[in-house]
């Protein structure tokens, strides 16, 4: 039972989005499924909330390795929760003025603003600024010209680094004859990304699609159940 | 590396930029619209690549306003709703004379990814009842005759991931036939460009793509060129350049030390 009924959940619902793609008749199926999801979308949230916690927590109560960074984690997802599900700071909408609740959940200068703006932001950012600096370490460290292979590949980076710059075309300026301006790095990157890399990805992207397919009809004729994890 | 990104914005280096195929297709499709055109444009993209994708939002909104085409403004990424309020600021502080629920309308958040996209091709007020202030659509001037997205003459979007570009490309372009065109990462545009002509009209890969977008927007509406905000992705080069260099420098160092150690019978 407790495998058998998810799995006819997704057989159905996998039918009905099917069914509804092709048959006209059927579109509203499709919708209503549609909205199943959505809300079901929003229960996942609150679960993959609580398995945060809960995985959480256990670390902290068994004093696992780095339970510190734990009960920061802890920490700061009540309070972001808190602050944000009981809108602090934030004012009535002017248009529903008697619902307390009823303002924009990131209002200037309301507590999730606050988080958002001094901590998320700053955040995020200054963890994707570091990847300059892993870039530049591998640049270093791993881009040899180890093989055929790998020398085609430091040659095509070297072009497109420089022709996604004004370099690619200050390096050419005036000594390059007309004829022969396809040189420029700028424009070897337009050919690179245009011809070889839009064959290859789109073979790939192919690939993937029929993988997609044969996936896709393995769980639906519930062949595949792999998804329902184990007992 | 850190002096390299630092010294080009201290000096505050501006490089001329070529236009490229890609940008002038997208700048395209938004300019060859009539004015007054509806255009769907969804930020699917947070904080932590605000700094090489919000440059090119921003001037998808600035061109868009130029235009007066109507902005319906929404994100498939919770952290994208600040992103997309970024862009309303730079309207009401720039473009006084476009009034909200006239000119532009924001939708908040929903989860769902190309779930949403999907309900929204076929009923919009199913998946956004109110806009973000809490104003019923019917209510709207903007948005009371609007019943799906198939009602939108183009969708701009600018994705950092999933959900993004290849959910709108997959639901919303290709079924409906709906134009498209995309800002995306540098790490994602090369994943676009087998859908280019058909199901993208146009991609702006990264920076690079978004400072060529905004010369595009200054040749053609000249006096944006006194805007400096609006020049923002094209003084973001100056960096980039000298950081590449550099990269290129460390490539050419690590592979003398290689062949060097090699010869040695070291490597």
């Amino acid at each position: 039972m407790k495998r058998t009924v998810p799995l006819i959940i997704a057989i159905v619902a996998g039918f009905v989005l099917l069914i509804a793609n092709f048959i006209p008749f059927a579109e509203s199926w499709g919708l209503t499924a549609q909205e199943w999801f959505n809300i079901l979308a929003v229960g996942a949230m609150i679960l993959g909330g609580g398995n945060l916690l809960k995985l959480h927590l256990m670390k902290v109560s068994g004093q696992r390795k780095g339970w510190g960074y734990s009960v920061v984690t802890i920490v700061c997802f009540i309070a972001t929760l808190i602050i944000g599900m009981f809108k602090m700071g934030v004012n009535p909408n002017p248009l529903t003025p008697d619902y307390a609740w009823s303002g924009y959940y990131l209002e200037s200068g309301s507590g999730l603003w606050w988080i958002y703006q001094h901590m998320v932001v700053p955040l995020t950012s200054m963890m994707f600024a570091m990847l300059a600096f892993y870039v530049a370490t591998a640049a270093f460290r791993a881009f040899r010209a180890k093989n055929t292979e790998a020398t085609l590949l430091l040659i095509t980076a070297g072009v497109v680094l420089l022709g996604r710059t004004y370099a690619g075309v200050w390096l050419f300026e005036g000594w390059l004859p007309e004829s022969m301006q396809w040189l420029r790095f700028d424009n070897l990157t337009v050919w690179i990304m245009e011809i070889p890399n839009t064959g290859g990805t789109r073979a790939i992207t192919i690939g993937i699609a029929l993988g997609v397919v044969a996936t896709s009809l393995r769980i639906l004729l519930g062949v595949d159940r792999s998804y329902l994890g184990q007992d | 590396m850190f002096l390299a990104v630092t010294i080009p914005i201290l000096f505050g280096t501006v490089f001329p930029e070529v236009v490229s195929k890609q940008a002038k297709m997208v700048f395209d499709s938004i300019d060859e619209l009539p004015d007054g055109s509806n255009i769907l444009l969804s930020y699917d993209f947070d904080p932590a690549s605000q700094g090489e994708l919000l440059p090119m939002a921003q001037a998808f909104t600035r061109h868009c306003s130029i235009k007066g085409h109507k902005q319906f403004y929404m994100a498939l990424w919770p952290l994208g709703s600040p992103m997309v309020d970024l862009s309303i600021d730079t309207i009401e502080s720039e473009y006084p004379n476009l009034v909200y629920g006239v000119d532009y309308v924001k939708f908040d958040y929903k989860a769902g990814g190309e779930a949403v996209i999907r309900m929204i091709t076929q009923d919009l007020r199913g998946m956004f009842p109110m806009d973000s202030k809490g104003v019923p659509l019917d209510d709207i001037p903007l948005t009371k005759n609007i019943k799906n997205i198939q009602d939108m003459d183009l969708i701009v979007n600018v994705s950092a991931g999933d959900p993004g570009t290849k959910q709108w490309v997959q639901f919303a372009a290709t079924p409906f036939g709906i134009k498209t065109v995309s800002g995306c990462t540098g790490v994602q545009a090369p994943q676009m460009y087998p859908y280019i002509p058909e199901q993208l009209a146009g991609v702006l890969g990264a920076i690079k793509a978004a400072a060529e977008y905004e010369a595009a927007i200054d040749e053609a509406y000249p006096s944006i060129a006194d805007n400096p905000k609006a020049q923002e992705a094209k003084r973001r080069m100056g960096p980039q350049l000298v950081a590449h260099s550099l990269m290129i420098v460390l490539i050419i160092i690590g592979n003398w030390i290689f062949f060097v150690s090699r010869k040695r019978g070291l490597a």
